[in-house]
């Protein structure tokens, strides 16, 4: 073991935070849009795919950041990819072992963990880089904060597209479901509603600094 | 096997199905790249051009992997595959259009992670479709993601030149736009069979 590492910053509680909510994701970060939006047609898809995700996210993160020294630089990427591509195919057959019923409404997006941008992005930007024990607990973060993102979004579109939480009615039977909120375009509007709001409570919070520049801000770019 | 006819297929993948607005495919080019008509119209000939590659090789690759009976190995080929087809588009493109080569910037190596290109691998894997309906799968998809990315690129120009409040910088009426587009083609839906 060579001790000649670069000083690394100390692991403390932001690294973990950090993921959740100030570098959510999804809201902020906008990565790995495709499942965000594909299977939060209810509560229960969203959480299942946020588990798969943090698997699947910890684990290579985890392997990347041990074997960092030893991968070479021109194919890291490629590297990365095939760890990816072998822990996904490790829930692809558990999820099917647990629940076949499960794995047929997520369909082939359990497979298609491997290119979500947000897996290979820390891969590449923080476990490459880092401690092994800084990468799986900033990997851990990251993945919560993907969940709690999938969950947020599921949460609505079940709510107001069935009526139900969690497969329990919510509403009484004189609601009429809002059935597009399952549809496709209801994802795009949920996610566009809740980055609006998002973007609206940051803007009350350093309300003085935007406040300031408001004007310039609307005339250099919408 | 799969019954469906060719001309179905592609028109499914174009309109009804459309890779983009209804099933969520290959959302991070849609946002990023969108900012440009011509990028925009460029990136999707190079991601039609890969999906092309990637679906024939995969259809190949698959028949292989049945035969000697690996199919637990197929996720793992399929991106080997895709990522080794951006690399060759890369190449060409550095070479005869430096340009565009620049213009696509980092998206370009993106094309690796845009889930539209396995999916279209994934999906006609599960739909054990032929060769030729794999070929006119793959085209319908990429000609879907390019009219989808070239629609919303027209639409954000636009949005340049509009006032708009605050809130609503960066993706988040993108989002909104692509809801709105996805609410369009929605009417296509009566056009032919539903989801597969």
């Amino acid at each position: 073991m060579t001790q000649a590492t670069k000083k690394e910053t100390p692991l403390t509680l932001d690294v973990f935070t950090a993921g959740i909510w100030k570098e959510n994701p999804v809201f902020v970060m906008m990565l790995g849009l495709c499942p965000v939006l594909a299977v939060t047609n209810s509560v229960l898809n969203s959480l299942a795919m946020g588990i798969a995700s943090i698997f699947v996210l910890v684990c290579s993160n985890a392997l990347v950041s041990a074997l960092r020294n030893f991968i070479p630089k021109q194919v890291r990427i490629t590297t990365y990819i095939i760890i990816i591509a072998t822990f996904v195919t490790l829930v692809d057959y558990i999820i099917q072992a647990v629940s076949l019923d499960l794995y047929n409404k997520l369909g082939a997006f359990i497979q298609l963990i491997v290119v979500n941008c947000l897996i290979l992005g820390r891969a590449e930007a923080y476990a490459s880089k880092n401690s092994f024990t800084k990468s799986v607990v900033s990997a851990l973060g990251m993945g919560l904060g993907f969940t709690l993102a999938l969950v947020m979004l599921g949460g609505v579109r079940e709510l107001l597209g069935a009526g139900q939480l969690l497969g329990y009615q919510v509403f009484s039977t004189q609601f009429e479901p809002w059935v597009v909120m399952i549809l496709p375009p209801g994802g795009f509007i949920v996610l566009g509603s809740w980055l609006l709001l998002i973007n609206y409570i940051q803007q009350r919070k350093t309300g003085q600094i935007i406040a300031a520049d408001a004007t310039a801000h609307c005339t250099v770019k919408p | 096997m799969n019954p469906e006819s060719l001309s179905f297929i592609f028109l499914s993948a174009f309109l009804i199905n459309n890779f983009v607005l209804a099933m969520f495919l290959g959302l991070c080019p849609f946002v990023g790249v969108s900012a440009k008509r011509d990028t925009a119209f460029n990136m999707s000939l190079a991601t039609t051009f890969v999906m092309f590659v990637s679906s024939t090789c995969s259809y190949g690759i698959n028949q292989i992997l049945i035969a000697f009976d690996l199919e637990f190995l197929r996720l793992i080929s399929y991106i080997a595959l895709i990522a080794s087809s951006v690399q060759l588009v890369e190449m060409v493109l550095k070479k005869f259009s430096p340009a565009l080569f620049r213009a696509l910037g980092i998206f370009l190596p993106l094309i690796t992670t845009n889930c539209a290109i396995l999916g279209v691998a994934l999906f006609q894997t599960s739909r054990e479709y032929d060769f030729l309906q794999s070929v006119s799968f793959s085209l319908g998809a990429g000609a879907g993601f390019g009219l989808a990315i070239v629609l919303m690129a027209g639409l954000r120009e636009k949005l340049e030149l509009s006032n708009l409040p605050n809130i609503t910088q960066a993706a988040a009426l993108s989002m909104m736009l692509a809801g709105i587009l996805s609410l369009t083609f929605m009417g296509f839906a009566g056009l032919g069979g539903t989801n597969a």
